[in-house]
């Protein structure tokens, strides 16, 4: 078939095009990632009994606004990066600020502590669980996120694998600080941003491998 | 003979005529769009012209493989975006999806970095494509292959292909549009 030929096969009848494709994709993808993890979180580990108390300490709030704000962060590169051409621009600025506050509280509370509690305000209780579940939580939003870029045009793989990763696994963080019984910012610091970057490093793998079009 | 490599200064008034098409295209207007990939055409054959200077063998399937993309991601263009940044992303990546399962036979002929470089030539002489999308049609299953023939190779409507096929008007639509998509991966997997 001649190029001219193929020029006429895709203009005709091609229709019109819906705009903001991207944001209902995201919402789409989103919504039910978040729904799965919930239900995952519910089943597997079920939020914490005592979250009644929990919740009327600014801690507990600044656990889920960590995460939060990482998400939209990780959510605008995504749908960024979703589209070719699209620069980044401010957004790394804006997913780096919230893990500096939270480095910022990190090294406000260690300073403040006597020496021999530094190590267990990091520690804390259940590192390892918070290493595997945050993971484990990010697994139905990463799944959706790489379906809904998948239907777009990404051009940098890796990149665009990784930015899903981050907004699953800051997603799994969000809804796992709904079980998660720690409340000292040093190990939100550590250990949250570590289960974050686990399901990040994955989707910067999988990307070039998943995203090909 | 037809112009080769003509020079159209930077670009912008490529980029604001061909904005312009697509942003109508994209709203349903059919004659804008076929003249915005008719145009676009000979702007990607002279991009990767330039750049496959070892490879001109593959120049004119690249250029069906690009607008097939473009076509297919059409819905990613942001109208609030330069269209020569669009472009050039996906032409770009179109060719160095090439180059890399092609890697180490050929170098890249000059290094990509010129993103103002992909609307401002334009080549209008076709070579001939290797590959055949009329026979990869062929291998599509029934609900994609009958679709696009009747819509897109004979010009029926959706009501009238569904009429015809005894499909669904939205079994119709999806199967062109899936049919598409799946014409796109083999020209992918050809090489």
């Amino acid at each position: 078939m001649k190029t001219d030929e193929l020029v006429t096969l895709l203009a005709t009848g091609a229709g019109s095009v819906e705009p903001d494709a991207t944001a209902r994709r995201y919402a789409t993808a989103l919504g039910w990632g978040a729904f799965g993890a919930t239900l995952l979180m519910a089943i597997l580990l079920g939020v914490r009994p005592d979250i009644d108390a929990a919740a009327r300490l600014p801690m507990f709030w600044i656990k889920l606004a960590f995460p939060a704000s990482v998400a939209i962060g990780s959510l605008f590169a995504a749908s960024r990066l979703s589209r070719p051409g699209a620069r980044l621009g401010w957004v790394p600025g804006a997913l780096a600020a919230p893990v500096l506050a939270m480095w910022l509280l990190t090294a406000y509370v260690l300073l403040g502590a006597p020496l021999p509690e530094r190590a267990e305000l990091v520690m804390g209780r259940t590192w390892e669980y918070c290493l595997f579940d945050v993971p484990l939580l990010s697994v139905p939003v990463l799944v959706a996120t790489l379906w809904a870029m998948k239907g777009l045009a990404p051009t940098r793989l890796a990149l665009a694998g990784g930015a899903a990763g981050l907004l699953a696994g800051a997603i799994g963080a969000l809804v796992y600080a709904l079980h998660c019984p720690e409340m000292d910012a040093p190990f939100i610091g550590v250990w949250y941003v570590a289960g974050m970057l686990i399901p990040a490093a994955a989707g910067a793998l999988l990307g070039p491998i998943v995203l090909r079009w | 003979m037809t112009q080769r490599i003509h020079h159209h200064g930077r670009g912008s008034a490529s980029e604001d005529r061909l904005r312009d098409l697509l942003v109508r295209g994209l709203a349903g207007d059919a004659t804008a769009y076929h003249a915005f990939l008719k145009d676009l055409s000979t702007h990607l054959r002279a991009f990767f012209r330039k750049r496959l200077s070892g490879l001109q063998d593959e120049v004119e399937d690249l250029v069906q493989e690009a607008l097939l993309a473009v076509h297919n991601q059409r819905h990613t263009y942001d109208p609030g975006q330069p269209l020569t940044a669009w472009v050039y992303a996906i032409a770009k990546y179109k060719l160095a999806d090439l180059l890399r399962r092609r890697a180490g036979r050929d170098a890249l002929n000059e290094p990509l970095n010129d993103e103002f470089d992909v609307l401002a030539h334009n080549d209008s002489e076709a070579a001939t494509a290797h590959l055949d999308v009329a026979k990869l049609l062929q291998r599509l299953p029934d609900r994609q292959r009958l679709p696009i023939i009747h819509m897109k190779l004979e010009g029926m409507s959706v009501v009238e292909t569904a009429r015809v096929t005894g499909m669904s008007e939205s079994a119709v639509k999806v199967g062109v549009h899936r049919g598409l998509k799946a014409l796109a991966a083999m020209i992918r997997m050809r090489r």
